[in-house]
């Protein structure tokens, strides 16, 4: 920002009549390109990153070489990539890890699609929309324990309303056990999965579509270009960049989700909903083998980084185009 | 799951149509044209009716649930609406978990935790917006990695480093995890807050002999306060609906926060009594929604000004 700038005194000659200190004393206590206010601005919330953030994610990939048991520190051996060998042939963890990919791909499309089309409906001029708004708002500002605990009463084979609906619609006999179906079960909680996730990416486009110049799609229709023509040429050139890092986001945030399937089905029936963080929870906490679940947790990192990497780096080379 | 399907992708509307000139009387298209955008408003309210039965009947459902009776939650022919309210699942939730004292814990360890996160996030926020170097990068670029990290990854050694210090299933030990853990959403909302502050401000205060703390003190913060706000409630309410950290840290009931002691329901085998566990989730939602109900608008232009201009 220019702005800031004209606050940075002592970086160049002060414009207009300030008499700024002498830039030599300002010099002698840079470290790092910052001078000693700033680094007294930002040390209250650097320690704690620091010392609770920073510090165990690396402490943490150090534990992934290792043979760390919880409660057993004394005796804690560095063992190599053994961890990464056992996790090759681990194929749980990979049909963990699959199942994980495929929550993820699907919650975020159906996130995207579904947030897109209440983004563009809340946009208009519609009789309804406070309404809608308010409720979208709604699963964010609920913890997701509530969340799974909601749709489990929803999914009650008995006793919840879905198969009562659906029975009275006559579109099933009624008695469908959602969460513990093997089939079943994933799209069950992938509903679950976009319900929860809709607001954010929902508020996001929809200030997305605030920045879309009216003029534009003005333009357009007078040149005869129709609802879906605008939005491809219009909206969605705007949208885009907008597009790009919620997604991405999302992708990472439901990657890496636990809470909620924890509560609907803790990774049941069969482990058909078992995302990675379930299972890494699992052999941390349950079984004790922290160097052997941070070597998972390393490997979720690292695939999706190259996800991401990937990714974005197709989308950027098809807008340079 | 018709409501989802019906709002799924096929129901993805058309893009906002701008106000349209209407076609003078007579014109041949004109009649044809209105009909079609007749027939396009039509198509519009349905979607978002089917948005709107998406949203609402899983809510609706949690808190009828909570209003019935044994005998009605046991009925075949289960009703949307209680045919008798009754708040007796309220009482037995509380008589079957520590729910007061739970949600006193939530409070303190949310409450306390997000004020000392915004309080470290002002000065950080402002000096990442008005001092722009390495460190500014550096802390925006952290911002961002630490959402990529499975939480796995930092639990596990925060676990043995909390143990180390004795702070395991210590309520000081969670709360200190929620700062670090809101963080980054408070610095993302008040870089948002504090890039809206007109540096003039500053500079007036700078040349009528102002010293950098008193002006941050006494021009800067004030303006901010709306922001400040908007940022406390942002983090009090991470924290309240926060679930892993605490299921992880907190082993005694007694110190339990809500979210955890809501898990306590479901039982072992999953078996729930279901209208205790509907009351107690209804508890457990009220104080965020409450805050997200007065602060709607704020919040969502605070997470805004941080997303569109970070």
């Amino acid at each position: 920002m220019s702005a800031g700038a004209v606050l940075r005194p002592r970086r160049g000659p002060r414009r207009g009549a300030g008499s700024a200190p002498p830039r030599s004393t300002a010099a002698r206590r840079r470290v790092l390109g910052l001078d000693r206010d700033a680094w007294f601005l930002l040390l209250p919330a650097l320690i704690p990153v620091l010392v609770l953030s920073v510090g165990p994610l690396l402490y943490g990939i150090s534990l992934a070489f290792t043979d760390a048991q919880s409660g057993v520190t004394s005796s804690t051996a560095f063992t190599g990539v053994d961890n990464f060998k056992e996790l090759r042939l681990d194929s749980l963890f990979w049909q963990s890890f699959r199942i994980g990919l495929l929550w993820a791909v699907c919650v975020t499309v159906l996130q995207f699609l579904m947030s897109l089309g209440l983004a563009l409906l809340l946009n208009q001029n519609l009789r309804l929309r406070w309404l809608a708004r308010t409720l979208a708002l709604v699963p964010w500002a609920m913890p997701e324990v509530v969340v799974g605990i909601m749709w489990r009463l929803v999914y009650n084979p008995d006793a919840g309303i879905l198969n009562n609906t659906l029975h009275h619609l006559h579109l099933t006999d009624g008695t469908t056990d959602w969460l513990s179906s093997l089939s079943l079960a994933l799209p069950a909680v992938v509903v679950v999965g976009v319900w929860a996730g809709m607001p954010q990416t929902t508020v996001v486009l929809l200030a997305g579509l605030q920045n879309v110049p009216l003029e534009l799609h003005e333009a357009a229709s007078l040149d005869g270009a129709g609802l879906w023509r605008r939005f491809t040429t219009v909206t969605w050139p705007t949208l885009r960049p907008v597009v790009l890092s919620i997604t991405a986001l999302n992708f990472i945030w439901n990657f890496n989700s636990f809470g909620l399937v924890y509560v609907l089905t803790s990774g049941g029936p069969g482990g058909k909903t078992e995302l990675p963080m379930l299972f890494a929870y699992d052999e941390a906490f349950r079984y004790g083998q922290f160097g052997y679940a941070a070597a998972m947790g390393l490997v979720m990192v690292a695939v999706i980084a190259v996800l991401l990497a990937v990714f974005l780096r197709n989308r950027l080379k098809e807008d340079e185009s | 799951m018709s409501a989802t399907d019906a709002a799924g992708p096929a129901a993805v509307p058309a893009p906002p149509a701008p106000p349209r000139a209407p076609a003078p009387d007579g014109s041949p298209g004109a009649g044809r044209r209105t009909a079609r955008r007749r027939a396009g408003r039509a198509g519009q309210y349905l979607a978002l009716l089917c948005y709107l039965v998406f949203l609402a009947f899983p809510l609706l459902w949690l808190v009828s649930t909570a209003f019935k009776s044994p005998q009605e939650l046991g009925s075949v022919h289960p009703t949307w609406l209680p045919r008798h309210p009754t708040l007796d699942n309220f009482r037995t939730a509380f008589d079957e978990q520590p729910l007061l004292h739970s949600a006193l814990n939530s409070l303190l360890i949310a409450g306390i935790s997000a004020v000392v996160s915004v309080a470290v996030a002002v000065p950080a926020a402002y000096a990442m917006v008005r001092f722009r170097s390495v460190v500014s990068r550096a802390g925006t670029g952290w911002i961002l990695v630490s959402q990529m990290f499975p939480l796995v990854l930092v639990i596990i050694p925060l676990f043995m480093v909390l143990k180390n210090l004795h702070l395991i299933d210590s309520r000081l030990g969670l709360g200190l995890v929620y700062v670090v853990w809101t963080l980054p959403f408070a610095l993302w909302m008040l870089q948002g807050y504090v890039r809206a502050v007109p540096v003039s401000l500053e500079e007036a205060a700078a040349i009528d002999g102002c010293s950098r703390a008193r002006a941050l003190r006494s021009v800067v913060l004030p303006l901010l306060t709306p922001g400040l706000v908007a940022t406390l409630m942002f983090s009090f309410v991470t924290a309240w609906n926060e679930f892993f950290f605490g299921l992880v840290l907190l082993k005694s009931p007694e110190k339990q926060t809500m979210s955890v002691i809501l898990t306590h329901f479901l039982g072992a085998e999953g078996a729930a009594d279901l209208g205790p566990l509907a009351a107690a989730s209804v508890l457990a939602t009220l104080p965020s929604l409450l805050f997200f109900a007065l602060l709607q608008k704020r919040l969502v232009g605070g997470m805004m000004t941080g997303a569109v201009k970070g």
